[in-house]
């Protein structure tokens, strides 16, 4: 399954300064493996101590916000993308 | 030529850099608002209180701008700002509706009538083009409701700035319009305002532009303190009890509880307890159903309400503005659209005021929050207006009187100020 993953600018710094990489992950879950896997120490700002995605962090599978799917466990397809966005705030 | 040295020049900022609000990880005061090295909570600026404290006194404030700028030591700029008579807005006692209401003592702040572009916004945006500038960004940029691309397009224009803007394509007419005269690139998603703000994240990834309410966010969000410090000083240098104020993403909550504590902290103003009591529409309630829950965490909803301009499903200080609900023995409360309305409709006919969807849910939920108990009627109360009912006259088209179309004859008028009275004295008994 190979997915196109969108890299915030903050996280650039773990992927060589690319802001687009493609990973092979069935869910979210094991994207964040496979990002690890590729990007030693990335997981750490994903995720905090317990492993959680942090709560500042939104992920969006092909647009649509992973909590309105099946948050860490949403599956993911060939040719998927997934996007990581800082929140903001605005109005 | 030290007479045309600026104040700021003579005394320096009053910031010093940011710092993460969740981990207090410190940073330098750039163009960054998350904590990129540890956990991605929000950046905030830190401000050397000692040097605000020597610099400032009631006296300093009062002899200064009418506007935002009175209060510039608390404001993260280093120079001169972008003055466009943004701020200081009417407190305005609100007699026939705390009466209405059966409260002793009711403001309403109305931002309204703020400039240059009518909402609370152009106090934010001030702050963060005047930051902008001051970190050598020659185009700026945001994700808005409506609002926010008014106020970033008009105080660009001002300040010779390149402006793009995004907004949801389903906005207001009159917020559109309200962009465009300036001039910018807009550019309308078809999406949601959720939606929004995930692409200009992607695009300020690649751009190198100041979009205020991302990589400028610690800057631009500061300006909403002058919210608090405005009330308070109108009040005659005291704090309310409690004060009712729209939620969004949350963060004007957050900025007014931010500058009633700055006060207190340099000693312009005695130290109290202010509740804090938040309001949203039903069709867009996030932070409500939390609050309602007892949860500290948001689950995001896709919004569906007339109150668009608040219609923030994934609200980013959410959870902050629950914390401030609950320290301060304050609430959040959700109204429906039809409520929505006749909160307009209701401020319109008592004080004169005429706000939008936003200022028609703040109304409704003090209303509300009234009726079951949770305002007492003895505490002096502040519900602040943050938009300008003229931008989204959709909303209420179909929920007010029609004019009497008559002829140019006396005959004509008199047969219709007939009708009219009838009509009064029949809506004076229903």
């Amino acid at each position: 399954m190979a997915v196109q993953v969108l890299i915030p600018t903050p996280l650039q710094k773990f992927t060589n300064n690319e802001a687009s990489v493609e990973l092979e992950a069935g869910s979210v879950a094991a994207l964040v493996e496979a990002l690890e896997g590729r990007f030693p120490g990335i997981r750490a700002r994903l995720c905090d101590d317990s492993g959680k995605l942090r709560r500042f962090l939104n992920i969006y599978v092909n647009s649509e916000d992973i909590r309105f799917l099946d948050n860490e466990t949403t599956s993911l397809s060939d040719g998927d993308e997934v996007s990581i966005v800082p929140a903001v705030a605005g109005g | 030529m030290t007479a045309t040295l600026s104040r700021s020049a003579l005394s320096g900022p009053t910031f010093t850099g940011l710092r993460c609000k969740e981990c207090g990880e410190p940073y330098a005061s750039g163009a960054r608002h998350v904590c990129e090295d540890v956990c991605f909570g929000p950046l905030e600026v830190v401000y050397d209180y000692e040097a605000i404290k020597s610099r400032v006194s009631r006296a300093t404030i009062e002899a200064g701008p009418a506007s935002i700028w009175r209060y510039r030591e608390f404001l993260p700029i280093e120079g001169d700002p972008i003055d466009v008579g943004t701020g200081f807005t009417p407190l305005l006692k609100a007699g026939n509706l705390a009466r209405r209401l059966g409260l002793k003592s009711l403001y309403i702040k109305n931002d309204g009538v703020n400039m240059p572009t009518l909402s609370f916004k152009d106090r934010v945006v001030s702050v963060a083009l005047t930051r902008a500038r001051e970190l050598g960004f020659t185009t700026v940029s945001c994700a808005s409701t409506g609002n926010l691309a008014n106020s970033t397009a008009a105080i660009a224009a001002h300040a010779g700035l390149e402006c793009c803007v995004f907004i949801p394509s389903d906005l207001e007419l009159g917020k559109v319009l309200g962009t465009l005269v300036y001039n910018p690139t807009l550019m309308a998603v078809k999406g949601n305002y959720d939606q929004v703000n995930r692409l200009c994240s992607e695009v300020a990834n690649t751009y190198g532009w100041g979009f205020v309410n991302i990589n400028l966010r610690p800057y631009y969000s500061e300006g909403s303190k002058t919210l608090g410090y405005e009330v308070i000083e109108q009040l005659g240098w005291q704090l309310p009890d409690h004060i009712v104020a729209p939620l969004a993403s949350g963060s004007l909550f957050t900025k007014i509880r931010k500058g009633f504590d700055e006060f207190i902290k340099v000693g312009l103003v005695d130290e109290k307890r202010v509740r804090f009591s938040g309001a949203q529409a039903e069709g867009c309630s996030p932070i409500a159903q939390a609050f309602a829950e007892g949860r500290d965490f948001i689950t995001p909803v896709k919004p569906n309400t007339i109150a668009k301009s608040i219609a923030i499903g994934n609200p980013a200080d959410g959870p902050y503005a629950i914390d401030i609900a609950n320290a301060t023995q304050g609430t959040i409360a959700a109204v429906n659209d039809t409520e929505i309305i006749e909160g307009i409709k209701l401020l319109a006919e008592t004080e004169g005021v005429f706000t939008e969807t936003a200022g028609g849910t703040t109304i409704a939920v003090l209303k509300k929050l009234v009726e079951q108990g949770k305002i007492d009627p003895e505490e002096t109360t502040v519900a602040y207006i943050t938009g300008n009912g003229l931008k989204t006259t959709e909303a209420v088209a179909d929920a007010i009187g029609q004019p009497y179309t008559i002829e140019a004859q006396l005959d004509s008028f008199r047969q219709a100020w007939d009708q009219a009275q009838s009509k009064h004295a029949a809506a004076a008994t229903a």
